[in-house]
């Protein structure tokens, strides 16, 4: 069966015809071309696919689209402010976190919904918050160094 | 030097934090159609009726092409040419692929393959190691005897070197399959081109072996096909050779229907049918004089293989040189045999055939220090091998040895002299300890590496100063493009932010073998620094014209002029100019021969690579002694891979590395049922998340290799290998629980305890 459903991306509104089986992973990726939104495993398991909906760090390969009617969704690509990058990911590359890349997107966004719970974590608090998404490559030293590093820069920049 | 050893940037990283950077799947083409594969569901068997028209009748389904469809050879070319890239008669593997179904959308093809029958009949198998060395079954590969290969070594006189012997000891080891886990799963565009020409787009290693894969299946001369290097999320050894077979499967619909085939693994079908590190039972012999000093070695070993040799002939020979370790013996005698089994067919895992061996290795050198009563330390510090001494195949090392300082950096570096506590002083529930491994790993391709020892660049400098660079070996998350860019701004004396790294595309290059083996930096760095050093020679000329100075008196620094460290009022760009209205040539092409390497296969002796890497691993953890429970608390590790290009980047090797290590000693473990592996995901097959990650410590050892660019090694493969060993031993350490197998699991340290 097929829906429309309405669909707010990076700041765009979109209306989208959607099949009930449809994951809002596939929509996104597919259907309106945010390829920063990676499919990784497909079953909730790895994070790759995480993006915020209406302000929550999900993962995208688990949610239908239909569900997704009526949300707002923030991908990777809706992160910087033009080449402006966010201090997240400035602090990435500044600290060497990204390998491969194929998770970084993910990680970004789920250290983005986490900085705005808690903005001064612990590193065991960083550990938890990112323990949903896998990364092969870099085993995860510089990618918790890059969000404390980030952490910081964002007070800091809320301060000032 | 300006860019040797310096920090800067990864030049891919804002693409990779941005969500630019496009990896296989991000690719779409006009009418672009979807492949998805009909698979074996039985270990062996033979195909008496394949029904296709159910599936055929599906709409929306464009095509289902089986062995007798393929254009070409129906050959996936490795080492031998034992494996199809469809199943034509017999399976010899449960999902080994039959058929592939291709239609407009992956769900529908997915459909297709559902629909699909399969009548066969089912024929005896061989599952594991013992039922292969027994013939359970005879003849279930190419080879006699259920061997696929067999390699040895025969050094000095072993039972005499066991009878002068003070204490000799053998234990029997076994490991387990470890599954790459890329995050990036295996992927392929085939996009046929008018005059039967093909470009294949993709997820790999080795685009080279992909043109050699393609051509075959398509009976395309090689000059007609094209392969091009997408972003490539992960791979570590698992896309060398399984990308040519994902391209067989896209590049046969392509080239058949006319039609742009895209083909993507799921993740269970990844790792359920895609190769894997091989598992290993070893029987090692030791024997030491009262002293330490290592006598004799006897090593008898086995790696399941699988189906199908893929790469197994060269990961068991790696395996056999490195099987006696890091030491310094005259006596070694090592049977080295890969077996075939009716399982996926193993391949290639960054380590590629050490960690099996260095585990059984190194877990005897902590055996014989305790019945030595030497400490680990310094039974090694006896043993190892220095500059002078000659490795276990008669390799006389004569520089860039860095084993003795990586020795004692790693010992400090987890504080062992406080630390090392015998297991007997040590009480209560949770008990910790510390361990220790060695190891000496081969850099690149070794004597066994034939025509493929070999590594093209191609630079281009435009008349703005900007500088393109193609090169043979390809970028997967490693770091190697920035390498390369740092490594063409110090030999051209531009700024690295001038370099742009093209993707690798195989009408470029010529055939620069495998991005394998830890060998991109020494291999692909030659090269790049040959051509080079070409253009180099037209940039002096034109900056000496320009500034009436002597070439020999000019240096190219970073984008600047300089004489007796005096910056000139040109530039780069200005010399670049000069060049251009001179007509010199700024373009070249680079090549680079590996240094000479010998092996004789009747001994087993000789310089079997050019150069070795070294490293020491130390672990601490702490063991529940009622639940078998493992957290490892630190993990250390002292590489020595010779002047690192890119220091914080050679971090990030190390630390992730070492964590894949840790997954392999204690985490990680595919279970299988009736040939089939019954946890393909990341709920069921645990690899490290941060909640696993101890305190990492990476140290690096510079000892400069003189034949390496700027004096380096290579890195990629070492921080891995020698992981397991350290935390094993420290688990011996903590509880006197000896480890003979790995992964270790908690269940298999309680199992250990009771015996």
């Amino acid at each position: 069966m097929e829906h429309t459903i309405k669909l707010k991306v990076n700041g765009i509104s979109y209306d989208v015809r959607v099949q009930s089986k449809r994951s809002l992973l596939s929509v996104l990726r597919d259907d309106l071309g945010y390829i920063g939104v990676k499919e990784g495993c497909g079953a909730g398991e790895c994070g790759a696919c995480t993006i915020i909906m209406d302000g929550k760090a999900i993962n995208s390969c688990m949610v239908l689209a239909v569900e997704a009617d009526g949300s707002e969704i923030l991908t990777i690509e809706g992160l910087s402010d033009g080449d402006n990058l966010h201090p997240i990911q400035k602090q990435f590359i500044e600290k060497g976190a990204i390998q491969c890349g194929f998770c970084t997107p993910g990680m970004i966004l789920t250290t983005y919904e986490f900085l705005k719970r808690n903005p001064d974590p612990t590193e065991d608090e960083i550990k938890v918050a990112i323990s949903g998404n896998l990364c092969r490559c870099t085993g995860y030293v510089q990618i918790i160094e890059a969000i404390t590093a980030a952490a910081k820069e964002m007070k800091s920049n809320k301060e000032q | 030097m300006s860019f040797i050893g310096k920090s800067i940037q990864r030049i891919d990283a804002v693409s990779k934090v941005n969500g630019s950077a496009k990896f296989i799947d991000d690719y779409y083409f006009d009418s672009m159609l979807y492949a998805r594969i009909f698979r074996a569901p039985v270990p062996r068997g033979r195909i008496k009726n394949l029904d296709l028209s159910a599936a055929e009748k599906l709409a929306g389904i464009k095509g289902i092409f089986t062995a007798k469809d393929i254009p070409g050879a129906n050959i996936v070319p490795v080492v031998e040419k034992d494996q199809p890239l469809l199943a034509d008669e017999v399976f010899n593997f449960a999902g080994e692929a039959i058929a592939i179904v291709v239609a407009d959308d992956p769900d529908i093809a997915e459909e297709g393959v559902s629909l699909i029958k399969l009548d066969y009949e089912e024929l005896p198998s061989i599952l594991t190691i013992e039922d292969s060395i027994n013939k359970t079954v005879p003849d279930i590969c190419s080879k006699p005897d259920n061997i696929f290969s067999h390699y040895k070594i025969r050094k000095g006189d072993f039972e005499k070197g066991f009878k002068s012997s003070d204490i000799s000891f053998e234990e029997e080891y076994k490991t387990g399959y470890q599954e790459h886990a890329y995050l990036e799963t295996q992927g392929m565009i085939a996009v046929p081109n008018p005059e039967k020409t093909i470009t294949v787009y993709g997820s790999m290693q080795c685009p080279f072996y992909v043109q050699e894969g393609v051509s075959e299946i398509t009976g395309y001369p090689l000059s007609d096909v094209r392969i091009i290097h997408t972003t490539t999320g992960g791979a570590f050894g698992g896309k060398e050779d399984v990308p040519s077979i994902i391209a067989g499967f896209a590049s046969v619909p392509a080239v058949i229907l006319n039609k742009p085939v895209k083909m993507v693994f799921d993740r269970a079908e990844d790792i359920m049918t895609t190769s894997k590190r091989h598992p290993a039972w070893i029987k090692f012999k030791t024997g030491f004089s009262k002293a330490g000093k290592l006598l004799a070695i006897k090593v008898e070993f086995y790696f399941n293989a699988g189906a199908y040799s893929t790469l197994t002939p060269i990961v068991l020979w790696r395996g056999l040189v490195h099987a006696m370790g890091p030491y310094a013996c005259d006596n070694i005698h090592i049977d080295a045999y890969a077996v075939a089994t009716n399982t996926v067919p193993c391949g290639a895992f960054r380590g590629f055939g050490t960690p099996q061996v260095i585990f059984a290795c190194e877990t005897q050198m902590d055996i014989a220090a305790e019945k030595l009563n030497l400490s680990p330390i310094d039974l090694r510090q006896i043993n190892i091998l220095k500059v002078g001494d000659s490795t276990g195949t008669s390799h006389d090392l004569d520089e860039s040895v860095g084993l003795e300082k990586s020795l004692h950096l790693a010992a400090d570096g987890i504080d062992w002299k406080n630390k090392f506590i015998p297991p007997s002083e040590k009480t209560g529930r949770k008990r910790r300890g510390v361990g220790i491994s060695t190891l000496f790993y081969g850099v690149g391709l070794g004597a066994k590496g034939g025509m493929l020892r070999r590594a093209g660049a191609f630079i281009q400098v435009y008349r703005d100063g900007s500088v393109n660079v193609a090169v043979g070996t390809t970028e997967m998350g490693q770091g190697s493009n920035t390498v390369f860019a740092q490594l063409t701004a110090e030999a051209l004396g531009c700024s690295p932010d001038n370099v742009t790294i093209l993707p690798i595309d195989t009408s470029r290059v010529p055939d620069s073998g495998p991005t394998v083996a830890s060998r991109s930096t020494v291999m692909t760095g030659n090269a790049i620094r040959n051509a080079a050093d070409q253009i180099k020679h037209y940039l002096l000329l034109g900056a000496s014209e320009l500034s009436g100075k002597p070439e020999e008196a000019i240096e190219l620094i970073d984008g600047r002029v300089l004489t007796a460290g005096n910056e000139l009022k040109i530039s780069f760009i200005d010399v670049v100019e000069h060049c251009f209205n001179q007509r010199y040539h700024l373009t070249s092409q680079g090549w680079f021969k590996a240094p000479s390497t010998s092996w004789d296969d009747d001994t087993g002796l000789g310089n079997a690579y050019f150069i070795y890497s070294f490293v020491t691993n130390t672990a601490e953890v702490e063991v529940d002694i009622e639940t078998g429970e493992v957290e490892v608390l630190n993990l250390v590790s002292a590489e020595d891979f010779g002047q690192p290009i890119n220091p914080k980047m050679a971090e990030g090797q190390i630390e992730g590395g070492v964590i894949q290590g840790m997954g392999y000693g204690i985490m990680e473990n595919l279970y299988s049922e009736k040939g089939i592996f019954i946890n393909p995901g990341f709920s069921t097959y645990l690899i490290p998340t941060t909640m696993d990650v101890p305190l990492v410590k990476p140290i690096i050892v510079n000892e400069g290799y003189s034949k390496g660019p700027y004096k380096a090694k290579g890195l990629g493969e070492c921080p891995l290998m020698g992981v397991a060993p350290a935390i094993t031993n420290a688990i011996y350490n903590a509880t006197g629980i000896r480890v003979r197998e790995i992964p270790a699991l908690p269940e298999l340290i309680i199992k250990q305890k009771k015996e």
